[in-house]
Protein backbone atom coordinates (compact mmCIF):
# COMPACT_ATOMS: atom_id res chain seq x y z
CA UNK A 1 0.00 0.00 0.00
CA UNK A 2 1.07 3.53 -0.73
CA UNK A 3 2.39 5.74 2.04
CA UNK A 4 -0.13 7.92 3.20
CA UNK A 5 1.51 11.61 3.48
CA UNK A 6 0.51 13.96 5.83
CA UNK A 7 0.07 16.94 3.41
CA UNK A 8 -0.02 19.43 6.65
CA UNK A 9 3.51 18.52 7.73
CA UNK A 10 5.63 21.80 8.49
CA UNK A 11 7.70 21.98 5.20
CA UNK A 12 11.25 21.99 5.69
CA UNK A 13 13.38 24.83 5.38
CA UNK A 14 14.37 25.15 1.98
CA UNK A 15 16.60 27.94 0.34
CA UNK A 16 13.93 28.63 -2.04
CA UNK A 17 11.71 29.60 0.72
CA UNK A 18 13.93 32.42 1.28
CA UNK A 19 13.77 33.68 -2.31
CA UNK A 20 9.83 32.71 -2.08
CA UNK A 21 9.69 35.76 0.96
CA UNK A 22 11.90 37.95 -0.88
CA UNK A 23 9.97 37.96 -3.49
CA UNK A 24 6.60 38.02 -1.62
CA UNK A 25 7.89 40.73 0.12
CA UNK A 26 8.94 42.71 -2.93
CA UNK A 27 5.31 41.75 -4.59
CA UNK A 28 3.32 43.37 -1.72
CA UNK A 29 5.99 46.12 -1.37
CA UNK A 30 5.36 46.86 -4.89
CA UNK A 31 1.44 46.06 -5.01
CA UNK A 32 1.94 48.82 -2.22
CA UNK A 33 3.51 51.57 -4.06
CA UNK A 34 0.81 50.72 -6.99
CA UNK A 35 -1.94 51.38 -4.73
CA UNK A 36 -0.40 54.83 -3.40
CA UNK A 37 -0.48 56.45 -6.92
CA UNK A 38 -4.10 55.31 -7.12
CA UNK A 39 -4.78 57.13 -3.84
CA UNK A 40 -3.35 60.12 -5.32
CA UNK A 41 -4.59 59.89 -8.58
CA UNK A 42 -4.42 63.91 -9.47
CA UNK A 43 -1.04 64.08 -8.99
CA UNK A 44 0.17 60.55 -10.24
CA UNK A 45 -1.44 61.42 -13.06
CA UNK A 46 0.13 64.74 -13.87
CA UNK A 47 3.64 63.33 -13.30
CA UNK A 48 2.90 59.94 -15.90
CA UNK A 49 1.63 62.67 -18.16
CA UNK A 50 5.32 65.28 -18.06
CA UNK A 51 7.11 61.52 -18.07
CA UNK A 52 4.87 60.12 -21.17
CA UNK A 53 5.08 63.39 -22.98
CA UNK A 54 8.68 63.97 -22.51
CA UNK A 55 9.26 60.39 -23.66
CA UNK A 56 7.25 60.73 -26.94
CA UNK A 57 9.09 63.64 -28.34
CA UNK A 58 11.84 62.03 -28.70
CA UNK A 59 10.39 59.10 -29.64
CA UNK A 60 8.30 60.73 -32.46
CA UNK A 61 11.18 62.76 -33.78
CA UNK A 62 13.64 59.39 -34.23
CA UNK A 63 10.11 57.89 -35.86
CA UNK A 64 10.23 60.47 -38.14
CA UNK A 65 13.73 59.89 -38.95
CA UNK A 66 13.64 56.54 -39.55
CA UNK A 67 10.51 56.97 -42.04
CA UNK A 68 12.81 59.83 -43.90
CA UNK A 69 15.65 56.72 -43.84
CA UNK A 70 13.20 54.18 -44.80
CA UNK A 71 11.72 56.48 -47.72
CA UNK A 72 14.99 57.90 -49.03
CA UNK A 73 16.54 54.20 -48.88
CA UNK A 74 14.60 53.56 -52.33
CA UNK A 75 16.65 57.12 -53.68
CA UNK A 76 20.14 55.18 -53.25
CA UNK A 77 19.61 52.88 -55.78
CA UNK A 78 18.64 55.91 -57.82
CA UNK A 79 21.84 56.82 -58.66
CA UNK A 80 21.44 56.81 -62.76
CA UNK A 81 22.87 59.82 -64.56
CA UNK A 82 22.86 60.76 -67.92
CA UNK A 83 25.71 61.19 -70.74
CA UNK A 84 25.37 63.94 -73.20
CA UNK A 85 27.08 62.79 -76.30
CA UNK A 86 28.78 64.92 -78.84
CA UNK A 87 26.40 67.11 -81.26
CA UNK A 88 27.83 64.98 -84.02
CA UNK A 89 26.83 61.59 -83.50
CA UNK A 90 24.85 59.88 -85.36
CA UNK A 91 22.28 57.25 -83.97
CA UNK A 92 23.88 54.11 -84.85
CA UNK A 93 26.74 55.49 -83.65
CA UNK A 94 24.69 56.15 -80.19
CA UNK A 95 23.11 53.29 -80.19
CA UNK A 96 26.80 51.32 -80.68
CA UNK A 97 27.72 53.02 -77.88
CA UNK A 98 25.23 52.39 -75.59
CA UNK A 99 25.60 48.63 -75.80
CA UNK A 100 29.32 48.96 -75.48
CA UNK A 101 28.97 50.45 -72.22
CA UNK A 102 26.26 48.09 -71.25
CA UNK A 103 29.03 44.97 -71.25
CA UNK A 104 30.60 46.88 -68.27
CA UNK A 105 30.56 44.72 -64.95
CA UNK A 106 29.80 48.05 -63.14
CA UNK A 107 26.98 49.27 -65.41
CA UNK A 108 23.71 47.43 -65.08
CA UNK A 109 21.82 48.96 -67.90
CA UNK A 110 21.92 52.02 -70.79
CA UNK A 111 19.19 53.53 -71.99
CA UNK A 112 19.43 55.31 -75.46
CA UNK A 113 17.36 58.17 -75.30
CA UNK A 114 17.51 59.87 -79.05
CA UNK A 115 17.77 63.30 -79.87
CA UNK A 116 14.49 63.20 -81.95
CA UNK A 117 12.91 61.21 -78.87
CA UNK A 118 13.64 63.57 -76.32
CA UNK A 119 12.84 66.82 -78.58
CA UNK A 120 9.12 65.00 -78.85
CA UNK A 121 9.16 64.20 -75.02
CA UNK A 122 9.95 68.12 -74.51
CA UNK A 123 7.31 69.15 -76.58
CA UNK A 124 4.73 67.42 -74.80
CA UNK A 125 5.96 68.66 -71.71
CA UNK A 126 6.76 71.62 -72.25
CA UNK A 127 4.33 74.04 -73.59
CA UNK A 128 6.27 75.34 -76.10
CA UNK A 129 5.22 72.56 -78.91
CA UNK A 130 4.38 74.91 -81.45
CA UNK A 131 7.37 76.90 -80.84
CA UNK A 132 9.59 74.32 -81.14
CA UNK A 133 8.38 73.43 -84.80
CA UNK A 134 10.08 76.36 -86.02
CA UNK A 135 13.22 75.18 -84.87
CA UNK A 136 15.46 74.41 -87.97
CA UNK A 137 17.50 71.44 -86.67
CA UNK A 138 17.05 69.73 -83.69
CA UNK A 139 19.43 71.26 -80.68
CA UNK A 140 19.11 68.55 -78.03
CA UNK A 141 22.27 65.78 -78.48
CA UNK A 142 21.75 62.05 -78.28
CA UNK A 143 21.47 60.78 -74.25
CA UNK A 144 22.48 57.73 -72.61
CA UNK A 145 20.88 56.95 -69.08
CA UNK A 146 23.06 54.72 -67.54
CA UNK A 147 22.17 52.81 -64.43
CA UNK A 148 25.25 51.57 -62.44
CA UNK A 149 24.93 47.96 -60.85
CA UNK A 150 24.31 48.12 -57.45
CA UNK A 151 27.39 46.23 -56.58
CA UNK A 152 28.84 49.84 -57.00
CA UNK A 153 30.55 51.91 -53.97
CA UNK A 154 30.44 55.51 -53.81
CA UNK A 155 34.09 55.65 -54.68
CA UNK A 156 33.40 53.25 -57.91
CA UNK A 157 30.69 54.98 -58.58
CA UNK A 158 32.84 58.72 -59.17
CA UNK A 159 35.14 56.76 -60.93
CA UNK A 160 32.77 54.76 -63.10
CA UNK A 161 31.56 58.52 -63.98
CA UNK A 162 35.05 59.99 -64.66
CA UNK A 163 36.21 57.03 -67.10
CA UNK A 164 32.64 57.34 -68.75
CA UNK A 165 32.93 61.39 -69.15
CA UNK A 166 36.34 60.76 -70.60
CA UNK A 167 34.92 59.13 -73.65
CA UNK A 168 36.01 60.98 -77.05
CA UNK A 169 32.08 60.39 -77.19
CA UNK A 170 30.74 62.08 -74.32
CA UNK A 171 30.08 65.97 -74.03
CA UNK A 172 28.90 66.10 -70.21
CA UNK A 173 27.85 63.75 -67.19
CA UNK A 174 25.37 64.61 -65.50
CA UNK A 175 24.83 63.15 -61.90
CA UNK A 176 21.42 64.14 -60.45
CA UNK A 177 21.56 62.33 -57.31
CA UNK A 178 23.98 64.62 -54.85
CA UNK A 179 21.24 65.64 -53.01
CA UNK A 180 20.34 62.41 -52.13
CA UNK A 181 23.56 62.23 -50.42
CA UNK A 182 23.36 65.37 -48.51
CA UNK A 183 20.08 64.69 -47.69
CA UNK A 184 21.26 61.46 -45.93
CA UNK A 185 23.97 63.72 -44.09
CA UNK A 186 21.19 65.86 -43.01
CA UNK A 187 19.03 63.00 -41.40
CA UNK A 188 22.33 61.81 -39.56
CA UNK A 189 22.81 64.84 -38.18
CA UNK A 190 19.04 65.05 -36.72
CA UNK A 191 19.22 62.10 -35.92
CA UNK A 192 22.57 62.69 -33.70
CA UNK A 193 20.21 65.95 -32.52
CA UNK A 194 17.83 63.75 -30.98
CA UNK A 195 19.88 61.70 -29.33
CA UNK A 196 21.75 64.79 -27.64
CA UNK A 197 17.56 65.92 -27.24
CA UNK A 198 16.78 62.90 -25.62
CA UNK A 199 19.23 62.57 -22.93
CA UNK A 200 18.69 66.09 -22.21
CA UNK A 201 14.65 65.18 -21.68
CA UNK A 202 16.11 62.16 -19.78
CA UNK A 203 17.71 64.10 -17.47
CA UNK A 204 14.59 66.28 -16.95
CA UNK A 205 12.60 62.90 -15.91
CA UNK A 206 15.39 61.95 -13.08
CA UNK A 207 14.67 65.23 -11.87
CA UNK A 208 11.15 65.29 -12.23
CA UNK A 209 11.38 61.72 -10.53
CA UNK A 210 13.10 62.36 -8.03
CA UNK A 211 11.54 65.98 -7.02
CA UNK A 212 8.36 63.76 -6.76
CA UNK A 213 9.86 60.96 -4.27
CA UNK A 214 11.45 63.46 -2.44
CA UNK A 215 8.47 65.14 -1.58
CA UNK A 216 6.52 61.94 -1.21
CA UNK A 217 9.50 60.99 1.40
CA UNK A 218 8.70 64.11 3.44
CA UNK A 219 5.19 63.46 4.00
CA UNK A 220 5.82 60.14 5.22
CA UNK A 221 9.21 61.25 7.10
CA UNK A 222 6.89 59.72 10.13
CA UNK A 223 6.52 56.73 8.88
CA UNK A 224 10.30 56.20 8.12
CA UNK A 225 11.68 57.17 11.69
CA UNK A 226 8.88 54.81 13.25
CA UNK A 227 10.01 52.01 11.12
CA UNK A 228 13.64 53.10 11.51
CA UNK A 229 13.06 53.06 15.03
CA UNK A 230 11.88 49.24 15.45
CA UNK A 231 14.97 48.42 13.51
CA UNK A 232 14.04 48.70 9.53
CA UNK A 233 17.20 49.32 7.65
CA UNK A 234 17.37 52.32 5.01
CA UNK A 235 17.18 49.55 2.35
CA UNK A 236 14.07 48.35 3.35
CA UNK A 237 12.39 52.08 3.69
CA UNK A 238 13.92 52.84 0.30
CA UNK A 239 12.07 49.97 -1.37
CA UNK A 240 8.79 51.59 -1.89
CA UNK A 241 10.22 54.61 -3.06
CA UNK A 242 12.57 52.57 -5.82
CA UNK A 243 8.64 50.86 -6.44
CA UNK A 244 7.26 54.36 -6.81
CA UNK A 245 9.99 55.66 -9.71
CA UNK A 246 9.36 52.25 -11.20
CA UNK A 247 5.84 52.06 -11.49
CA UNK A 248 5.79 56.38 -12.71
CA UNK A 249 8.46 54.80 -15.21
CA UNK A 250 6.21 52.19 -16.91
CA UNK A 251 3.39 53.98 -16.76
CA UNK A 252 4.58 56.48 -18.24
CA UNK A 253 6.23 54.86 -20.78
CA UNK A 254 3.03 52.87 -21.81
CA UNK A 255 1.08 56.13 -22.03
CA UNK A 256 4.67 57.50 -24.73
CA UNK A 257 3.38 54.83 -26.39
CA UNK A 258 -0.06 55.33 -26.34
CA UNK A 259 0.39 59.12 -27.75
CA UNK A 260 3.16 58.19 -30.56
CA UNK A 261 0.63 55.53 -31.64
CA UNK A 262 -2.24 57.69 -31.66
CA UNK A 263 -0.27 60.74 -33.70
CA UNK A 264 0.36 57.67 -36.09
CA UNK A 265 -3.33 56.99 -36.12
CA UNK A 266 -3.83 61.09 -36.83
CA UNK A 267 -1.05 60.55 -40.20
CA UNK A 268 -2.39 57.91 -41.29
CA UNK A 269 -4.99 59.21 -43.52
CA UNK A 270 -2.56 62.11 -45.16
CA UNK A 271 0.07 59.58 -45.48
CA UNK A 272 -2.24 57.75 -47.28
CA UNK A 273 -2.99 60.25 -49.58
CA UNK A 274 0.20 61.23 -50.26
CA UNK A 275 0.96 57.99 -51.47
CA UNK A 276 -1.69 57.75 -53.75
CA UNK A 277 -0.65 61.04 -55.27
CA UNK A 278 2.97 59.37 -56.16
CA UNK A 279 1.05 56.28 -56.68
CA UNK A 280 3.24 53.82 -54.50
CA UNK A 281 2.53 52.01 -52.10
CA UNK A 282 4.08 53.65 -49.26
CA UNK A 283 3.21 53.65 -45.35
CA UNK A 284 4.40 54.59 -42.11
CA UNK A 285 6.48 52.51 -40.74
CA UNK A 286 5.41 52.66 -36.61
CA UNK A 287 7.56 51.74 -33.32
CA UNK A 288 8.44 47.83 -33.98
CA UNK A 289 8.65 45.76 -30.76
CA UNK A 290 12.06 46.39 -30.02
CA UNK A 291 11.59 50.33 -30.47
CA UNK A 292 8.72 50.10 -27.84
CA UNK A 293 10.46 47.39 -25.57
CA UNK A 294 13.39 50.41 -25.52
CA UNK A 295 10.76 53.16 -24.74
CA UNK A 296 9.40 51.59 -21.40
CA UNK A 297 12.74 50.42 -20.89
CA UNK A 298 13.97 53.65 -20.61
CA UNK A 299 11.09 54.64 -18.74
CA UNK A 300 11.70 52.54 -15.95
CA UNK A 301 15.34 53.20 -16.24
CA UNK A 302 14.82 56.69 -15.65
CA UNK A 303 12.13 56.39 -12.71
CA UNK A 304 14.01 54.05 -11.04
CA UNK A 305 17.51 56.51 -10.78
CA UNK A 306 15.09 59.25 -10.16
CA UNK A 307 13.81 58.29 -7.25
CA UNK A 308 17.38 56.29 -5.99
CA UNK A 309 18.89 59.31 -6.20
CA UNK A 310 15.95 61.39 -4.33
CA UNK A 311 16.09 57.91 -1.55
CA UNK A 312 19.67 57.64 -1.27
CA UNK A 313 20.25 61.29 -0.87
CA UNK A 314 17.30 61.85 1.89
CA UNK A 315 16.74 58.60 3.43
CA UNK A 316 19.97 59.19 5.57
CA UNK A 317 19.22 62.35 6.73
CA UNK A 318 15.91 60.93 8.53
CA UNK A 319 17.16 59.31 11.60
CA UNK A 320 15.20 58.44 15.01
CA UNK A 321 15.65 61.16 17.21
CA UNK B 1 22.15 41.83 29.95
CA UNK B 2 23.06 45.67 30.12
CA UNK B 3 26.16 46.82 31.79
CA UNK B 4 27.04 50.40 31.69
CA UNK B 5 30.68 51.29 32.56
CA UNK B 6 31.62 55.49 32.84
CA UNK B 7 28.96 56.17 30.52
CA UNK B 8 29.28 60.20 29.94
CA UNK B 9 26.68 61.52 26.89
CA UNK B 10 27.48 64.85 26.03
CA UNK B 11 24.99 66.83 23.84
CA UNK B 12 26.21 69.76 21.27
CA UNK B 13 26.37 72.74 23.37
CA UNK B 14 28.36 70.95 26.15
CA UNK B 15 25.03 69.96 28.60
CA UNK B 16 25.84 66.95 29.86
CA UNK B 17 22.80 64.30 29.65
CA UNK B 18 24.85 61.59 31.71
CA UNK B 19 28.13 61.68 33.42
CA UNK B 20 30.14 58.86 34.56
CA UNK B 21 27.25 56.60 35.09
CA UNK B 22 28.19 52.85 35.89
CA UNK B 23 25.11 50.48 36.16
CA UNK B 24 24.02 46.86 35.18
CA UNK B 25 21.01 45.16 34.78
CA UNK B 26 21.02 41.44 35.02
CA UNK B 27 19.20 38.57 32.69
CA UNK B 28 15.63 38.40 33.14
CA UNK B 29 15.29 41.35 35.78
CA UNK B 30 12.59 44.10 35.68
CA UNK B 31 14.18 47.49 36.30
CA UNK B 32 12.84 50.87 37.03
CA UNK B 33 14.50 53.89 35.98
CA UNK B 34 13.39 56.98 37.77
CA UNK B 35 14.09 61.08 38.18
CA UNK B 36 12.99 64.41 36.77
CA UNK B 37 12.49 65.03 33.70
CA UNK B 38 15.94 66.30 32.33
CA UNK B 39 17.34 63.48 34.35
CA UNK B 40 19.30 61.60 31.87
CA UNK B 41 16.58 58.77 31.65
CA UNK B 42 15.35 59.15 27.92
CA UNK B 43 19.30 59.42 26.77
CA UNK B 44 19.82 56.32 28.90
CA UNK B 45 17.51 54.14 26.99
CA UNK B 46 18.58 55.67 23.78
CA UNK B 47 22.06 54.59 24.49
CA UNK B 48 20.98 51.02 24.97
CA UNK B 49 18.82 51.31 21.72
CA UNK B 50 21.51 52.94 19.39
CA UNK B 51 19.71 56.12 18.96
CA UNK B 52 22.51 57.99 20.42
CA UNK B 53 26.09 57.07 21.20
CA UNK B 54 27.85 58.07 24.45
CA UNK B 55 30.32 60.76 24.71
CA UNK B 56 32.81 58.27 26.46
CA UNK B 57 32.69 55.35 28.02
CA UNK B 58 30.77 52.00 26.69
CA UNK B 59 27.14 50.05 26.89
CA UNK B 60 27.49 46.48 26.59
CA UNK B 61 24.02 45.30 25.94
CA UNK B 62 23.56 41.03 25.83
CA UNK B 63 27.16 40.85 25.64
CA UNK B 64 27.58 43.09 22.45
CA UNK B 65 29.33 46.62 22.73
CA UNK B 66 27.56 49.23 21.58
CA UNK B 67 29.89 50.91 20.36
CA UNK B 68 31.15 48.46 18.21
CA UNK B 69 28.28 48.34 16.46
CA UNK B 70 28.25 49.89 12.90
CA UNK B 71 26.55 52.13 11.57
CA UNK B 72 25.13 50.01 9.07
CA UNK B 73 24.30 47.47 11.98
CA UNK B 74 22.21 49.13 13.73
CA UNK B 75 19.07 48.08 11.96
CA UNK B 76 20.03 44.46 12.55
CA UNK B 77 21.11 45.43 16.24
CA UNK B 78 17.59 47.23 17.20
CA UNK B 79 16.12 44.47 15.76
CA UNK B 80 16.83 42.25 19.02
CA UNK B 81 15.23 44.87 21.32
CA UNK B 82 11.65 45.59 21.98
CA UNK B 83 10.93 49.13 22.06
CA UNK B 84 7.53 50.76 23.90
CA UNK B 85 7.16 54.72 23.49
CA UNK B 86 5.08 57.48 25.67
CA UNK B 87 3.88 58.53 22.14
CA UNK B 88 2.47 54.80 21.18
CA UNK B 89 4.80 55.53 17.98
CA UNK B 90 1.71 53.64 15.76
CA UNK B 91 1.52 54.29 11.90
CA UNK B 92 -2.08 55.89 11.61
CA UNK B 93 -2.39 54.78 7.78
CA UNK B 94 -2.60 50.59 8.46
CA UNK B 95 -4.73 49.29 10.84
CA UNK B 96 -3.84 47.58 14.46
CA UNK B 97 -2.59 44.52 12.60
CA UNK B 98 0.01 45.47 10.41
CA UNK B 99 1.45 47.78 12.77
CA UNK B 100 1.84 44.75 14.74
CA UNK B 101 3.28 43.34 12.21
CA UNK B 102 5.35 45.38 11.06
CA UNK B 103 8.78 43.87 12.62
CA UNK B 104 8.04 40.99 11.26
CA UNK B 105 8.11 42.03 7.76
CA UNK B 106 11.27 44.07 8.64
CA UNK B 107 12.61 40.95 9.76
CA UNK B 108 11.35 39.46 6.57
CA UNK B 109 9.21 36.27 8.26
CA UNK B 110 6.67 34.94 5.78
CA UNK B 111 2.91 36.03 5.86
CA UNK B 112 1.64 33.01 7.03
CA UNK B 113 3.67 32.96 10.31
CA UNK B 114 3.62 36.64 10.80
CA UNK B 115 -0.12 36.57 10.73
CA UNK B 116 -0.22 33.74 13.63
CA UNK B 117 2.57 35.25 15.55
CA UNK B 118 0.51 39.32 15.29
CA UNK B 119 -2.18 37.34 16.89
CA UNK B 120 -0.91 35.59 19.44
CA UNK B 121 0.82 39.23 20.20
CA UNK B 122 -2.24 40.94 20.24
CA UNK B 123 -3.98 38.64 22.35
CA UNK B 124 -1.32 38.93 25.14
CA UNK B 125 -2.13 42.19 25.18
CA UNK B 126 -5.85 41.71 25.37
CA UNK B 127 -6.81 43.08 22.12
CA UNK B 128 -7.22 40.08 19.56
CA UNK B 129 -10.84 42.14 18.73
CA UNK B 130 -9.46 45.12 17.39
CA UNK B 131 -6.66 43.80 15.19
CA UNK B 132 -8.46 45.29 12.03
CA UNK B 133 -9.07 48.36 13.34
CA UNK B 134 -7.37 51.37 12.65
CA UNK B 135 -5.22 52.09 16.03
CA UNK B 136 -6.54 56.28 15.60
CA UNK B 137 -9.94 54.65 16.85
CA UNK B 138 -8.95 52.97 19.86
CA UNK B 139 -8.48 55.15 23.09
CA UNK B 140 -4.86 56.15 24.73
CA UNK B 141 -4.48 52.70 26.98
CA UNK B 142 -5.57 50.79 24.15
CA UNK B 143 -2.85 52.16 21.51
CA UNK B 144 -0.24 51.83 24.27
CA UNK B 145 -1.00 48.28 24.33
CA UNK B 146 -0.65 47.79 20.79
CA UNK B 147 2.56 49.40 20.55
CA UNK B 148 3.56 46.62 23.35
CA UNK B 149 2.03 44.37 20.94
CA UNK B 150 4.19 45.65 18.17
CA UNK B 151 7.53 45.70 20.59
CA UNK B 152 7.27 42.11 22.25
CA UNK B 153 5.92 40.39 18.17
CA UNK B 154 9.37 39.65 17.39
CA UNK B 155 10.20 37.96 21.09
CA UNK B 156 12.56 39.97 22.03
CA UNK B 157 15.20 39.28 25.35
CA UNK B 158 15.36 42.74 26.52
CA UNK B 159 12.59 45.37 26.10
CA UNK B 160 13.18 49.01 26.96
CA UNK B 161 10.01 51.05 27.80
CA UNK B 162 9.89 55.13 27.97
CA UNK B 163 7.73 56.50 29.90
CA UNK B 164 4.64 53.80 28.83
CA UNK B 165 2.38 55.21 31.23
CA UNK B 166 3.33 58.87 30.93
CA UNK B 167 -0.29 59.69 29.39
CA UNK B 168 -2.48 57.40 31.01
CA UNK B 169 -4.73 57.00 34.03
CA UNK B 170 -3.68 55.56 37.10
CA UNK B 171 -6.11 52.09 36.17
CA UNK B 172 -4.82 51.81 32.45
CA UNK B 173 -1.05 52.47 33.70
CA UNK B 174 -1.47 49.62 36.05
CA UNK B 175 -2.76 47.36 33.51
CA UNK B 176 -0.03 48.01 31.44
CA UNK B 177 2.46 47.08 34.17
CA UNK B 178 0.80 43.96 34.85
CA UNK B 179 1.51 43.27 31.20
CA UNK B 180 4.75 44.00 31.16
CA UNK B 181 5.48 42.04 34.10
CA UNK B 182 4.03 38.99 32.76
CA UNK B 183 6.75 39.41 30.11
CA UNK B 184 9.32 39.19 32.47
CA UNK B 185 7.76 36.14 34.34
CA UNK B 186 8.62 34.10 30.74
CA UNK B 187 12.12 35.79 30.74
CA UNK B 188 11.95 38.96 29.39
CA UNK B 189 14.54 41.75 30.98
CA UNK B 190 13.00 44.77 31.20
CA UNK B 191 14.32 48.39 31.56
CA UNK B 192 11.59 50.84 32.06
CA UNK B 193 12.10 55.01 32.32
CA UNK B 194 8.68 56.06 34.92
CA UNK B 195 8.52 59.04 37.23
CA UNK B 196 5.17 57.39 38.98
CA UNK B 197 7.00 56.28 41.78
CA UNK B 198 3.47 55.02 43.56
CA UNK B 199 2.82 53.14 40.70
CA UNK B 200 6.57 51.53 40.22
CA UNK B 201 6.43 50.96 44.26
CA UNK B 202 3.55 48.85 43.58
CA UNK B 203 5.55 46.29 41.40
CA UNK B 204 8.24 45.74 43.84
CA UNK B 205 10.88 46.11 41.42
CA UNK B 206 14.62 46.83 41.66
CA UNK B 207 14.72 50.83 40.90
CA UNK B 208 17.39 53.17 40.06
CA UNK B 209 17.35 56.85 40.39
CA UNK B 210 18.96 59.36 38.02
CA UNK B 211 19.53 62.82 39.23
CA UNK B 212 21.78 65.43 36.63
CA UNK B 213 22.84 62.21 34.90
CA UNK B 214 23.85 60.56 38.38
CA UNK B 215 22.84 57.46 40.00
CA UNK B 216 21.32 58.85 43.39
CA UNK B 217 22.45 56.75 46.52
CA UNK B 218 19.13 54.88 47.37
CA UNK B 219 18.75 57.00 51.15
CA UNK B 220 18.93 60.28 49.19
CA UNK B 221 16.53 58.95 46.93
CA UNK B 222 13.75 58.88 49.45
CA UNK B 223 14.49 62.33 50.28
CA UNK B 224 13.94 63.32 46.70
CA UNK B 225 10.66 62.40 46.06
CA UNK B 226 9.53 63.84 49.52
Amino acid sequence: MAVTRHSDAVAPVRSSGVIATWLTRHASTSIGSLGRLFRQPFSSLMIILVIAVTLAIPASLNLVVKNAQFVSAGWDNALDFSIYLQKGLSESEASGLAKLIEQRADVESVRLVTASDALREFKAQSGFGEALDHLADNPLPHTLVVRPSPANTSQSMILLQEELGNLPEADLVQVDTEWVQRFHAILDIIKQAIVIGASLLGIAIIVIIGNTIRLDIQNRREEIEVTKLIGASNAFVRRPFLWSGFWYGLVGGLLALGLVQYGLFLLEEPAARLAGLYQSGISILSLNLQESLSILAIGVLLGLVGSWFAAARHMRRIEPR
Amino acid sequence: MIRFEDVTKRYPGGQEALSGLSLSVDKGEMLFITGHSGAGKSTLLRLVALIERPSSGQVIVDGQNTSRVKRRKIPAYRRQIGMVFQDHKLLYDRPVADNVGLPLIIAGVNHRDAGRRVRAALDQVGLLHKEKRNPETLSAGEQQRVGIARAIVTRPKLLIADEPTGNLDPDLSLEVMRIFRRFNEVGVTLLIASHDISLIDRMGCRRIALDEGKLVPDEEEEESWQ
